[in-house]
């Protein structure tokens, strides 16, 4: 309840006031675009920050300004200001109250990638920092959008203990989520490397997939139900807790990865599984992608019921995380691929017995060339930290080029091996500084069949962006691939949604947009 | 100068990480809950909670191993025994020190929740000191459960050994021992003649993670199970614990609006 009266009259009475008139298509010229996904500052590992990237409307000289939005106006700050009724629910850019700099962190992403001239922050309904973790681009402004940030919209509103029902404000983030029903017993069905700052509503709304979707599941099963905000007001209000519901079309479905386009997420339902007592960790060394293929399969037959993560990395990735940590790898000597395994079960003694056997049978095998197994919980997150840390220490040179991908299992690293002879027939990989390219790798959730094929650049280049593509999205379509498995459209993707997508299934989705925010004001100039 | 027998005591406690589970970093995750005090107020709960080697226990080992793989000390290291005494679960640290390189292992049986004060643990590595005829005993400079740090003392003193404590490096010079620790403001090197006991300090070395090829060898090595009676010892218990408590619940910070503000907090709370 505490949420519909904090958004719903942002949206709402913003229409009234004829700042949006939604319901009028005829009065465009007076609209303003809201972006509507969770945001906040970025976490950066720079102090320079986002004021060294370059404004996204530059560097895609494509994407015009709508006309029908109309500027942002002192007028427009003062109506808000007397809606929220707080100074600090807002942060103001239009009038001059702000240096640049306050408004810096709304503008830009984590990578540095993007960058919008976003004047305007409202942020509805407690202070907390958090969010702008995305990878596409689907959560920054490319003009003078309007920022809706969620971060005061942090309750948590109620946990069965029985059935593992969640129920939390958009604005929660994940880890505090995942720690208050740690206390209880349970685990938050999604677990990802920016947990620590990003809200669960840009989770859901981006349908995040993380590290145990092999075990869990993806959002849209485990989502019970949303409540959302129209661009016109409306809310809608399907916060239901029933994981049975065949009564007419699935709505939430929708917003669950619709990255704020139809509608503004305020509230989820989440079923969440039991913690798991006994978790272990294997990090095992194979010479090549078709042995850790085999390793996969034995570890689906082995270990079952208890395999709650299976990841992938190869050689060049990890040798970039030990050089940008200065230090050792868990394994002694070089492999060119590594797999993490995670078991997570009840009874430590069975999972030990069974994991166990299996080690000691690929070990046999020689399926793997090496391997260690986590002694105590250090050795376990050190051992993740290898897995996870990746994406942080790729962007140690300056950039990286992200692709996120589907690919049937067979195929998947061969897309890898593709790019960097790319790369290198073009020249532009090697160790000093006149070359873009630091190095071409793939990690990723192998056992959902989804790579992570990144790019480490000193600097971004014209020239890698043309080897790359639409070399990749040609390449993914081929093989009939997803061009994007768990990152989203955003903007950075929007364009090549035609090689995952029919014609057909892209003309549907923009009549769902249309009939949902008919004038094109929730999260402009991305997604479809 | 005869080679090295080396006596590594380890002890299994509740998992460092899983105590501070709750206050992980962003990229971490943890699936550990923190260790609570029983309702009884007598000691943490135990059950249910994750258990693993004490950290300076590994460091032990890892040193030990170290000097064999190294070649330290010229007349080389004949043989490498760790030893645990607690409920039968204590075998597995004790099979993780195996693979870690150690040769063998003596597991002491004792029943879980029957606790050894320091001076008993250290009447039975005294014991334990003669039957397996060691001349160098590493052990961690305490364990992170009791923190009393004065089993390596005792037993130094039972065996009227030199003892060097707190090592963050150990080195070999004929039939001496040279053994630097951290002390303020630079390092101190101490020296004495072999048989000695050396407790550990956190920057001696960094631990290796068991191979799984060691892994599977460590379940072939012996392991010998033994009873305190066996060695002649009895678990005298001279404290009684009174009362344990949980430390106060930390008061969350507060926010001010400017500088204004701030200062007037300052003021209020009598620091300006």
């Amino acid at each position: 309840m505490a949420c519909r009266s904090r958004l719903a009259p942002v949206l709402r009475r913003a229409g009234a006031s004829g700042l949006i008139k939604a319901a009028n298509p005829t009065a465009r010229a007076s609209l303003t675009a809201l972006r509507c996904i969770a945001t906040s500052p970025p976490r950066q590992f720079r102090a320079s920050g986002s004021r060294h990237a370059k404004f996204t409307s530059d560097a895609y000289p494509d994407i015009k300004r709508d006309a029908r939005f109309s500027e942002i106006t002192a007028d427009h700050v003062a109506f808000f200001k007397d809606l929220l009724g707080r100074e600090t629910a807002l942060i103001d850019g239009v009038t001059g109250e702000v240096a640049a700099d306050d408004m810096e962190p709304y503008n830009g992403d984590w990578m540095r990638k993007y960058r919008g001239h976003c004047k305007l922050v409202l942020k509805p309904g407690s202070t907390q920092e958090g969010g702008n973790t995305g990878l596409v681009g689907g959560s920054v402004p490319v003009f003078d959008e309007i920022v809706i940030n969620t971060s005061r919209m942090n309750q948590i509103h109620s946990f069965d203990d029985v059935s593992g029902i969640l129920v939390a404000d958009a604005g929660v983030v994940l880890e505090v989520a995942d720690q208050y029903l740690a206390e209880k017993g349970y685990i938050f069905p999604l677990d990802l490397g920016a947990k620590g700052s990003c809200h669960i509503g840009g989770n859901v709304a981006t349908n995040a997939g993380g590290l145990r979707l092999l075990r869990y599941g993806s959002l849209h099963g485990t989502v019970l139900g949303i409540e959302a905000v129209l661009p016109d007001g409306t809310i809608v209000d399907d916060l239901g807790k029933l994981r049975k519901n065949n009564t007419g079309y699935d709505l939430k479905q929708l917003f669950i990865g619709g990255e704020g386009t139809i509608g503004m997420i305020a509230k989820v339902s989440i079923q969440c599984p039991q913690r798991s007592h006994a978790v272990n960790v294997a990090f095992l060394a194979g010479e090549s992608y078709e042995k850790i293929q085999q390793v996969f399969r034995e570890a689906k037959s082995q270990l079952g019921e208890i395999l709650s993560a299976f990841e992938l990395m190869d050689l060049k990735s990890q040798q970039l995380v030990q050089k940008v940590r200065s230090s050792n790898s868990p394994l002694e000597g070089e492999h060119p691929f590594y797999c993490l395994i995670e078991t997570s079960g009840s009874n430590s003694e069975h999972d030990n017995e069974k994991l166990e056997k299996f080690l000691e049978d690929v070990m046999t095998k020689e399926i793997i060339t090496d391997g260690v197994l986590a002694q105590d919980e250090t050795q376990l997150r050190s051992l993740w930290s290898q897995r996870e840390g990746i994406p942080e220490c790729l962007g140690h040179w300056g950039g990286v080029y992200k692709y996120d991908l589907s690919i049937p299992l067979q195929d998947l690293y061969k897309l890898v091996e593709d790019v960097r002879e790319k790369i290198d027939a073009a020249g532009l990989r090697g160790d000093s500084d006149e070359f873009p390219v630091v190095d071409v790798v793939g990690y990723g959730h192998m056992g959902d069949s989804n790579l992570h094929l990144n790019v480490a650049v000193r600097r971004y280049d014209k020239r890698v962006e043309q080897v790359l593509e639409p070399f990749v999205y040609e390449w993914i379509a081929k093989v009939s691939g997803s061009i994007s498995a768990e990152h989203g459209l955003g903007l950075a993707k929007k364009n090549y949604i035609g090689y995952s997508r029919s014609e057909t299934m892209v003309a549907l989705m923009k009549q769902i947009k249309n009939l949902y925010d008919p004038n094109g004001i929730m999260n402009p100039y991305k997604y479809v | 100068m005869s080679a090295l027998r080396i006596l590594v005591p380890v002890k299994r406690v509740i998992d460092y990480a899983s105590k501070r589970a709750l206050v992980t970093n962003t990229g971490n995750f943890s699936w550990q809950v923190k260790p609570r005090v029983n309702k009884a107020q007598t000691a943490v709960e135990t059950a249910g909670v994750k258990h693993s080697m004490n950290p300076f226990d590994e460091l032990s080992v890892e040193e030990s191993v170290r000097i064999r793989e190294k070649k330290r000390y010229p007349p080389g290291v004949e043989d490498i025994c760790v030893v645990s005494a607690g409920p039968p679960k204590s075998q597995d640290i004790l099979r993780t020190a195996m693979a870690m390189g150690a040769d063998r292992a003596v597991h002491v049986e004792a029943k879980e929740g029957d606790e050894m004060e320091p001076l008993a643990v250290a009447k039975m590595l005294r014991a334990l000191v003669d039957q397996e005829k060691s001349n160098l005993v590493i052990l961690g400079k305490q364990s992170i459960d009791d923190d009393a740090a004065q089993t390596g003392p005792m037993l130094a003193g039972l065996l009227g050994w030199p003892q060097a404590t707190q090592a963050s490096e150990v080195a070999f010079e004929g039939d001496s021992v040279l053994v630097t620790k951290e002390v303020d403001g630079g390092v101190e090197t101490v020296k004495a003649k072999l048989p000695m006991v050396i407790t550990t300090d956190l920057r001696l070395n960094e631990p290796r993670y068991a191979s799984l090829p060691n892994i599977m060898k460590a379940k072939k090595k012996p392991l010998v199970k033994i009873s305190l009676s066996d060695l002649g010892v009895a678990n005298e218990r001279r404290l009684k614990v009174v009362k344990v408590t949980e430390p106060a619940p930390r008061q969350g910070g507060g926010k001010v609006e400017d500088v204004d503000g701030m200062v007037s907090k300052l003021k209020e709370l009598g620091a300006l």
